[in-house]
């Protein structure tokens, strides 16, 4: 490397808005400073473009500090790029070599249609919250604290769910495209504690019917998903999910 | 309220009912592999166990078994193939150009990418199998000296092919591949897995993929060695 800095070739999944497809374009940018994040590379190449007047690469980000859930590139072939715990954002370019050529997808699902470029739509994520990632039970204003019992165990299993940012890398990983990691994080986290646990059976009976609905592909337990998560949301929920669906389906929630 | 057909046919119940039949076929290969065992004692105690097997309940045991089993197979190949073909498919039609596994906690392995195609040769097998041994490959059975079927006889036959042993070996390895994901998938598709005992349970699958695998490879070398016409 030179003072100059990190010469990085990418090859970069261009599709229009509305097109049905598109395809790799390659783009080499210069003076990458290893301390930069992936995404201001991706900045220094638009801004590379635009001068040249040609269209930028459009990319989804938001808080570019890894509790968004914003960002989201399937970067060398992983959702999240090759290190484990990471969003996108938190991608840094010392994780790469001078003169490397890194390829950079959208996460891709059909529930995840392609908007542009590397932005995809993810509101299907949405219409599942909808159907019951929320307590509908009228538990009143703040209660005073420990006025509503919980353990400290369910309390931090609860926590660690709840670090779930929805950005879809579990989705983008999946060899099925199953959004299973997600749902089970947003059932898991409720389930657990006093006020969500009120709503259970429902929950999980109306969250994983929306999910197939939205035509996501079913788990086949790979665990590529919890690899890839940034919050590192262990597949032990998903064995929850099934607990709490079927325990939905037993009582006739 | 959703319908029982539709909770049986969710993405969660496919995964319930490929667990159950799993875990049942994975009973069918252990008390199968015992009772084959019983080839390496000798002919008579293979032909009379046979025998014990074909007129228990007057002859009613072995029909009843059969039902269950084929119902067991049917409801999990179609849940099976539903969840790693049909929905896959539809579920990511325009696929990644590039795409690696993500590795560090990943369980995504040879075993657990090729399920549907170790299946799909196991099947083929247990119907040659079936073919084989129990229709005799469409011949009449003859009789032992104690007048039970001579089904060790057909055993016997059969594996004189090096061809059949080497198939039948292979299916077996195959058969542990299968069992390598399929053991522990079955316990996390039922729910009755968490972070406490996955570890316990993947490290099971591996055991059990090895013990079946090589108990079902010794029958086959064993027939093959000690030709001809057994003891």
């Amino acid at each position: 490397m030179s003072d100059k800095g990190m010469t990085i070739h990418l090859k970069i999944w261009r599709q229009a808005r509305g097109a049905k497809t598109g395809k790799f374009v390659d783009y080499t940018v210069q003076n990458i400073q290893p301390a930069m994040s992936f995404l201001e590379m991706l900045d220094i190449l638009n801004e590379d473009l635009v001068k040249k007047g040609e269209e930028a690469v459009e990319f989804d980000s938001d808080c570019r500090e890894g509790i968004c859930g914003t960002c989201g590139l399937v970067i060398k072939g992983t959702a999240h790029g090759p290190h484990a715990a990471t969003t996108t954002c938190e991608v840094r370019m010392r994780g790469f070599k001078d003169g490397e050529t890194i390829t950079v997808e959208p996460f891709r699902a059909g529930p995840f249609p392609v908007i542009k470029d590397l932005v995809v739509d993810r509101t299907a994520f949405d219409r599942i919250q909808q159907q019951g990632g929320y307590v509908s039970a009228n538990v009143g204003s703040a209660p005073d604290g420990n006025a509503v019992p919980v353990s400290k165990y369910y309390a931090d299993k609860a926590m660690d769910v709840a670090s779930c940012i929805g950005c879809g890398a579990c989705v983008a990983a999946c060899p099925n495209a199953s959004a299973s990691l997600f749902v089970s994080a947003k059932i898991s986290q409720l389930s657990r504690l006093p006020q969500g646990g009120l709503e259970r059976g429902r929950r999980a009976l109306a969250m994983v019917a929306q999910m197939d609905q939205e035509g996501f592909g079913d788990c086949s337990n790979h665990g590529e998903c919890e690899a890839v998560c940034p919050k590192e949301i262990s597949i032990e929920n998903i064995a929850l999910m099934r607990r709490e669906y079927m325990r939905g389906a037993l009582k006739g929630d | 309220m959703a319908s029982l057909g539709s909770i049986a046919w969710s993405s969660v119940g496919k995964k319930v009912i490929t667990g159950i039949t799993g875990l049942a076929l994975f009973g069918f290969v252990c008390v199968h592999l015992l009772g084959n065992l019983t080839l390496l004692i000798g002919p008579n105690a293979f032909n009379s166990y046979a025998h014990f097997l074909e007129t228990a309940a007057h002859g009613w045991l072995i029909y009843a078994f059969e039902v269950y089993i084929i119902a067991v197979f049917l409801f999990h190949i179609v849940s099976a193939v539903t969840v790693a073909w049909t929905d896959k498919r539809k579920a990511r039609q325009a696929g990644y150009k590039y795409s690696r596994d993500a590795g560090g906690k990943s369980r995504k392995s040879l075993a657990s990418r090729s399920m549907i195609y170790t299946g799909a040769i196991l099947l083929v097998f247990i119907i040659g199998h079936i073919f084989l041994f129990k229709f005799n490959g469409g011949n009449p059975h003859t009789l032992d000296e104690h007048g039970y079927k001579d089904l060790y006889k057909v055993v016997d036959e059969v594996f004189a092919s090096l061809g059949f042993v080497i198939f039948t070996v292979v299916s077996m390895i195959l058969l542990g591949l299968h069992l390598r994901h399929g053991f522990w998938s079955a316990f996390q598709s039922l729910g009755w897995a968490n972070d406490r005992y996955l570890p316990l349970l993947e490290n099971l699958a591996r055991v059990v993929a090895v013990v079946i695998a090589v108990g079902y490879i010794i029958l086959p070398i064993y027939m093959h060695l000690t030709q001809p016409g057994g003891h």
